[in-house]
């Protein structure tokens, strides 16, 4: 028990160095998810295959193997970071893109279909069709599983800690090499930096989706 | 038809593997032992000495997996530094090498080991330390392993631990090197999950360098000798190494002492080490003061 508080320093850093990950990655992976899935139903059939393909294999390979990839691989192939945080980013953002992408998809599905033969009969163009009529009761219907993917987000990040990062899991490696005798309590420690991040995020979720509901 | 694919793919594999048996087995041998000379010695009746000279046969434990100290070859017989101090010692009891059994001791088995009598003696990159001298007693040290860098091997800059202040330096998350390298020279940490995992991005100049004991980093430059390389010979912390055996024996251990004593004099402790991990850790050590207690 001592243990925890004596590494309270750690466990703030590591907390901090999670939610950034979490973040940042967060932040990039709802952008693209949505311009992936905007593709997925777009009439040009390129950015459709493009779109099907890179979901496919993003969310089809584990994680680890992306992290591999980023950290490992792409500095191999030229393309070196400073700092392994940007691989983190990488990996994290490229892997959830695709999730967010799907989820998307799934809300764009159950915009019925008149809505946006409505919006193209009065003369929009499928932008205009998507980002004014569709995409915003297809976000809406699709809180909660973006809330999901956001949580589970949070917990991949973990994998860093294995490539480089020192992250909450980093930390709780690094704290459970050096007091081998209170490994189960560093853990519940990590566990409930965890915790304190992704609780919220689900009591947030049942909040948003009160107040933006559309019933059908 | 699927069955009598299988059968053809099955014998593939089998003639495939025994190809590559075979070509293995080629090139694993020449790893240049020494073998001592085996002596025609008698001892005091009682002793553990007579006890194994009388049977002919020593059990002694090593690491398997350990390069230039104690590796298991693909003959089945582990090579190494650590081997050649034992085969120096059963040839001072009368025992040829052929009947040395090795059995692996890692890390966390060495003292149940040796406390249960499974093993005569230890040698397997064992560091002395006080808890352990409470369960076991220790001969030597024979060797003082230590900290040190690995680095890329066309990489000049580095020579001393203090050339790595405010650089990325690859170690193993919480370790007692890890926290040297940063507290005592200033280096940034790039925490790993082990020691192998900093392999790439040292290969990949992400770090500048590698640290942990340099009998670890040594037999990554013996597998890879196009690639990395020891910054210095020289360590900068020290983990004496010792010879493990049964706590009480002190007259066994007083005569172990002794023996690497004559090894260091008559120049068997060189050779041995010339002929191991002398071919990638280049200045040949001399032997530590043997820590008598």
């Amino acid at each position: 028990m001592d243990a925890i508080f004596e590494s309270l320093p750690q466990y703030w850093d590591g907390f901090l160095r999670t939610l950034f990950l979490a973040v940042i990655s967060g932040v990039i992976a709802l952008a693209a998810g949505t311009l992936l899935a905007a593709m997925r139903v777009s009439p040009v059939a390129a950015l459709r295959g493009f779109s099907t393909f890179y979901v496919e294999v993003a969310r089809n390979t584990p994680l680890t193997i992306i992290f591999f990839f980023s950290a490992i691989v792409l500095p191999r192939l030229g393309v070196k970071f400073e700092q392994f945080e940007v691989a983190a980013i990488i990996a994290l953002s490229s892997y959830t893109a695709a999730f967010v992408a799907e989820a998307v998809r799934s809300g764009v599905n159950s915009v019925p279909v008149g809505q946006a033969e409505a919006a193209r009969s009065i003369g929009m163009t499928f932008t205009q069709v998507l980002g004014l009529v569709v995409l915003p009761q297809a976000v809406r219907t699709v809180i909660p599983p973006l809330i999901n993917i956001m949580i589970a987000l949070v917990k991949n990040s973990s994998v860093a800690g294995a490539f480089f990062v020192l992250e909450l899991f980093g930390y709780g490696l690094q704290l459970s090499n050096s007091h081998g005798d209170a490994v189960m309590w560093i853990l519940i420690g990590v566990a409930f930096f965890y915790l304190l991040i992704t609780v919220p995020l689900g009591l947030l979720a049942h909040f948003v989706e009160k107040k933006v509901a559309i019933a059908r | 038809m699927k069955k009598a694919f299988i059968t053809r793919r099955k014998s593939l594999l089998v003639a495939a593997s025994a190809a590559l048996a075979l070509s293995l087995s080629a090139c694993g041998g020449g790893s240049g032992t020494t073998t001592p000379p085996v002596a025609s010695a008698s001892f005091e009746a009682g002793t553990t000495m007579a006890k194994l000279n009388q049977a002919k046969k020593i059990t002694i434990g090593t690491k398997f997996d350990q390069p230039l100290f104690g590796q298991k070859g693909l003959d089945g017989k582990p090579v190494g530094f650590d081997v050649e101090i034992g085969k120096a010692i059963a040839a001072k009891l009368g025992i040829e090498p052929d009947k040395i059994e090795w059995v692996e001791t890692v890390s966390a088995n060495r003292e149940p080991f040796i406390e249960q009598g499974r093993v005569d003696i230890v040698i397997a990159t064992y560091t002395i330390n006080d808890a352990r001298k409470q369960k076991v007693a220790f001969a030597g040290p024979y060797y003082e392993a230590g900290q040190a860098l690995l680095v890329n091997k066309d990489d000049n800059s580095i020579t001393k631990p203090e050339d790595v202040k405010g650089k990325k330096v690859c170690s193993v998350t919480g370790s007692t090197p890890a926290k040297t390298i940063v507290e005592k020279y200033g280096a940034e940490l790039v925490p790993a999950a082990n020691y192998t995992a900093c392999l790439e991005p040292l290969r990949n100049k992400q770090v500048v360098a590698v640290t942990t004991d340099n009998v670890i980093l040594a037999g990554y430059v013996d597998k890879e000798p196009d690639a990395f390389k020891l910054a210095s010979d020289q360590t900068f912390t020290k983990e004496p190494y010792g010879i493990g055996l049964k706590k009480d024996d002190t007259v066994f251990r007083n005569w172990i002492n002794d023996q690497l004593e004559g090894f260091a004099k008559d120049g068997t402790y060189k050779k041995a080490w010339e002929a191991t991990a002398g071919k990638v850790i280049k200045t040949a050590p001399e032997l530590p003061k043997i820590d008598r207690y």
